[in-house]
């Protein structure tokens, strides 16, 4: 089982993969540039995703905004950034190939002279509302700045989610926006997926023509911050949120996307709370009823890893006996491992999942993504089936293991949400944070 | 050869697209059983189509339909709840459960080869859900919890203010979700009569679309289904559903949450049914208006004001009438600028500003240029079959609907636009912090706000 797909490199280093699926008569467009909020500095967080928006606002020789004309013809299109990569991508009848294929390489190429202070400033206010939208006006929207800046020290690019910090926003000048589009954005940095309903070498030859000359720029060196300490005594906080249940995030460094356990920790936190017979929602929801919901996950980019585990305590339930029956089960798993019906559901389901993600070209998590992933964070865009090889060789000698290396409870940190006014709430010993 | 970028490309022929056959059949018991032909990849996607949803719940107990919902998946035939999820584990099927206003589906997505055990499950949930009275209580807790959860979720608040203000006492008003005090009223002899009158062969429509022949999918779904006894079933209220609700004395709502980040918005009225007339010609409307990136109103307030990170509007056309609805989350300060902004947009389109030959062929164009791309998965192509199942849509509707589009001129879209929308008409639904949006909302002259008082 795999994702068959012809790759050709450009005189000017852009990588381009081509996949043929006749199914549907569409084609899908997908560009990858490997830079992401890991690539900011202190001062300037959010801005990789800031810079995202201002790829939709127009480019040189079609300076009229994004969308018009390739929703004019019928194409799906969107984009996003995280801390380790950015994507867009178009899904588009095959008649319209070569029109992604123009829009993208415009912006890949001639994104400068188009750019006004104008648009700068609107888009920057877009952010701040998707912002304030997403994260501040949302339920528990903050935690997740809480963990990561508690889990990567200051001068580590993970101490910082990618939606960056507002004032860091506001801080923003249309200097850093040119110096990050002459640094990240052109054919080194880049790959270009297609596929879809697409003859390979017709597919090849246009993303030559359009992208072969553009100039190719110089690839950016590694990120390479030091290794987040290891943790060795538990660090417990609470952060107080407009909420009405408590809820409690427990999470600690794991492997890195692709490397040794990362495979086995995300078996685990399906064995944890991968649907209703997984160990936390039998016990914290089913049994005990302490929580009203309970999920786990192992969240493996390119510099560090971190395994999560989530739950929120039911009316009257206090953090303190959730956190006691996660930590009874956590300690089970570790103690005997998973069983063989564990192992049997968890590398069921993983093989459903790899099959499923063979439904579609394009878009998030599409075939075309796929493969710019494998090749981006690889070098390697063959990996489908040796990713899936990953799970289905996993046992519960690798998994017990996986468990007591990387989930003990001292190195965790424990971060309770509590509603306000109410830090009496957490758990004993969590000191005070304020994000906003 | 260079790039000439003097000019976009021009676009080629688009390429034919032919909707798959659904393949129809009806067994004795009344059940339908319809099948999709989908061989790109080996998984199976099944689809039960239950035509019993939230506005079936009986008046006292809204929030029924959902938690016999809920319970389908918590013990079937020989098997608790945990025994059946490890049987669905182990064949890695995804199983998901959605209770809407007219309807309840269940989608069961599997590999391929393990299709007969999957769908035998799929049957016993249907047809045999223990509904277990621990069970009950325990998931009624968990939507209890929900339902206090929502007071902090301001979408969640908007959609529900909003539903109960335009619809009032019709079977439509209110969240699938229910209430409080109904949720506690229920009964477990209530959860038996709901499942005993809705999940009978008669109400339902099970879809299987993946490998194998028309022949192979049906018999695959009888061999599950096929000795279902008809039961009497309980009357749809189809009546009540029907019947227009009454246009809400209330134009502006607010519901006051101190230091709310930005305004949750909810801007609509009462529009049509799904089996409308102008059904399409209000699909073509809304492209232009609010339906997509490029329309009027997120152009206007995101990409020219930056009031907010987008703004859509639809059509919530249902089996009985459904609301226009605008949704947006707007910076707190600029909330009444927003609403004016918006409700001049609903205005000038039946208006001064009638829809142009560029914007119709634009909001066509993304209707059906990109059409093809609606039906690409096995899962795809069950849904649509099941939105055809659910309302009554000729056997042609997914091949005539590129070129019925296509007919549509500017003429009809500003017609139907002057049928179905109306600026006086339209209720404003505001979640957000009160002291930062205040006296602005007095010019907007919607009278004065109803006070929806805090989250409760």
């Amino acid at each position: 089982m795999n994702i068959p797909f012809v790759h050709r490199t450009l005189d000017n280093g852009l990588d381009v993969l081509v996949h043929q699926d006749r199914n549907c008569p569409i084609v899908a467009v997908n560009v990858w540039y490997h830079v992401g909020s890991k690539n900011e500095v202190p001062g300037r967080t959010g801005f990789a995703h800031l810079f995202e928006h201002l790829m939709f606002e127009g480019s040189q020789h079609y300076d009229h905004g994004y969308f018009q004309p390739l929703q004019q013809a019928g194409a799906s299109l969107n984009g996003s950034t995280n801390a380790d990569r950015t994507n867009y991508w178009e899904v588009v009848p095959g008649n319209a190939l070569e029109l992604a294929l123009w829009m993208e390489s415009d912006r890949m190429g001639y994104l400068l002279p188009a750019l006004t202070e104008a648009k700068f400033s609107n888009q920057r206010d877009v952010v701040l509302n998707e912002r304030r939208q997403n994260y501040e006006n949302r339920p528990y929207g903050l935690a997740g700045m809480a963990l990561v800046s508690e889990l990567y020290p200051a001068e580590h690019p993970y101490h910082w989610l990618t939606i960056g910090a507002a004032e860091d926003l506001r801080a923003a000048h249309m200097d850093d926006v040119r110096a990050f589009f002459q640094t990240y954005y052109h054919p080194r940095n880049a790959s270009l997926a297609l596929a879809g309903d697409v003859d390979v070498e017709d597919a090849l030859r246009l993303a030559d023509h359009y992208f072969g000359s553009l100039p190719p720029g110089l690839k950016p060196g590694p990120v390479t911050p030091p290794a987040p300490p290891p943790r060795s005594r538990e660090t417990r906080l609470v952060l107080e949120d407009r909420i009405e249940l408590p809820r409690l995030y427990l999470a600690w460094h794991s492997p890195n996307l692709f490397a040794a356990d990362d495979a086995e920790l995300d078996l685990v936190a399906d064995v944890l709370a991968g649907g209703k017979t997984s160990r936390l929602y039998r016990a914290l929801v089913y049994e005990q009823r302490v929580a009203t919901e309970v999920a786990a996950s192992q969240n493996s980019r390119e510099l560090s890893g971190y395994f999560q585990v989530v739950a929120t305590a039911a009316p009257g339930r206090t953090l303190a006996e959730v956190e006691a029956a996660i930590s009874l089960e956590m300690q089970r798993v570790r103690a005997d491992g998973p069983t063989p019906g564990e192992i049997e559901r968890g590398v069921a389901q993983a093989e459903a999942h790899f099959i499923s993600r063979l439904q579609t070209v394009g878009g998030f998590g599409g075939k075309s993504d796929q493969l710019n992933a494998y090749n981006v964070f690889l070098g390697d865009a063959a990996f489908f089936d040796r990713d899936l090889a990953r799970y289905r060789r996993a046992d519960a000698a690798g998994l017990t293991r996986a468990a007591n290396q990387w989930l003990a409870p001292e190195q965790r940190v424990a971060l309770s949400v509590v509603p306000r006014g109410k830090p009496e709430l957490a758990l004993d010993g969590s000191a005070p944070v304020s994000v906003s | 050869m260079a790039v000439d970028r003097s000019a976009l490309p021009p676009l080629g022929d688009l390429p034919p697209f032919h909707f798959p056959r659904i393949d129809k059949r009806s067994l004795p018991s009344g059940l339908r059983v319809w099948t999709v032909e989908h061989r790109a990849v080996p998984l199976l996607s099944v689809l039960v189509l239950v035509r019993r949803g939230a506005a079936a719940d009986p008046r006292g107990q809204e929030g029924l339909a959902a938690i016999v919902g809920d319970l389908l998946d918590e013990g079937c035939g020989a098997l608790d709840a945990l025994a059946l999820h490890e049987a669905l584990g182990r064949i890695g099927a995804q199983l998901d459960t959605e209770v809407g206003a007219d309807a309840t589906l269940l989608g069961l997505t599997l590999l391929s080869r393990f299709a007969d055990r999957g769908v035998a499950l799929l049957a016993d949930m249907v047809r045999e859900p223990r509904l277990d009275v621990r069970d009950f209580e325990r998931v009624r807790d968990l939507r209890l919890n929900r339902l206090l959860q929502i007071r902090d979720l301001p979408p969640a608040l908007a959609d529900r203010a909003f539903t109960q203000l335009v619809y009032g006492g019709h079977p439509y008003g209110h969240l699938s979700i229910g209430s409080e005090a109904a949720l506690r009223a229920l009964s477990l002899a209530s959860v038996k009569a709901f499942h005993a009158g809705a999940y009978v062969p008669a109400n339902v429509t099970v879809i299987a679309a993946g490998s194998g022949s028309h022949d192979d999918l049906a018999a695959l779904v009888e061999r599950a289904f096929g000795d279902w006894t008809p039961g009497a079933g309980s009357a749809a209220n189809e009546g009540a559903v029907l019947a227009v609700p009454p246009v809400p004395a209330t134009r502006l709502g607010v519901l006051h949450k101190p230091g709310a980040a930005q305004s949750e918005l909810r801007i609509g009225h009462m529009s049509i049914a799904r089996n409308h007339p102008d059904y399409l010609r209000l699909l073509v409307l809304n492209m232009v208006l609010g339906g997509q990136f490029v329309s009027r109103i997120n152009m206007n307030l995101r990409e020219d004001k930056g009031y907010t990170y987008g703004v859509r509007t639809g059509f919530d056309a249902r089996r009985g009438p459904g609301p226009f609805l605008l949704q947006a989350s707007v910076q707190s300060e600029a909330t009444a600028e927003a609403i004016r902004e918006s409700i001049g947009e609903i205005a000038a389109i039946r208006g001064d500003r009638p829809v142009t030959r560029v914007e119709l062929e634009t909001g066509r164009a993304a209707l059906t240029r990109g059409y093809p791309r609606n039906f690409e998965t096995a899962e795809q192509v069950a849904r649509a079959a099941a939105q055809m199942a659910l309302h009554d849509l000729p056997d042609d509707y997914y091949t005539t609907f590129v070129p019925s589009v296509l007919a549509i001129d500017e003429q009809a879209v500003t017609a139907a636009a002057d049928r179905h929308l109306d600026p006086s008409r339209l209720l404003t639904i505001i979640v957000g912090d009160r002291d930062r949006i205040g006296p602005a909302l007095t010019p907007l002259a919607l009278g004065e706000p109803f006070d929806l008082g805090v989250p409760a």
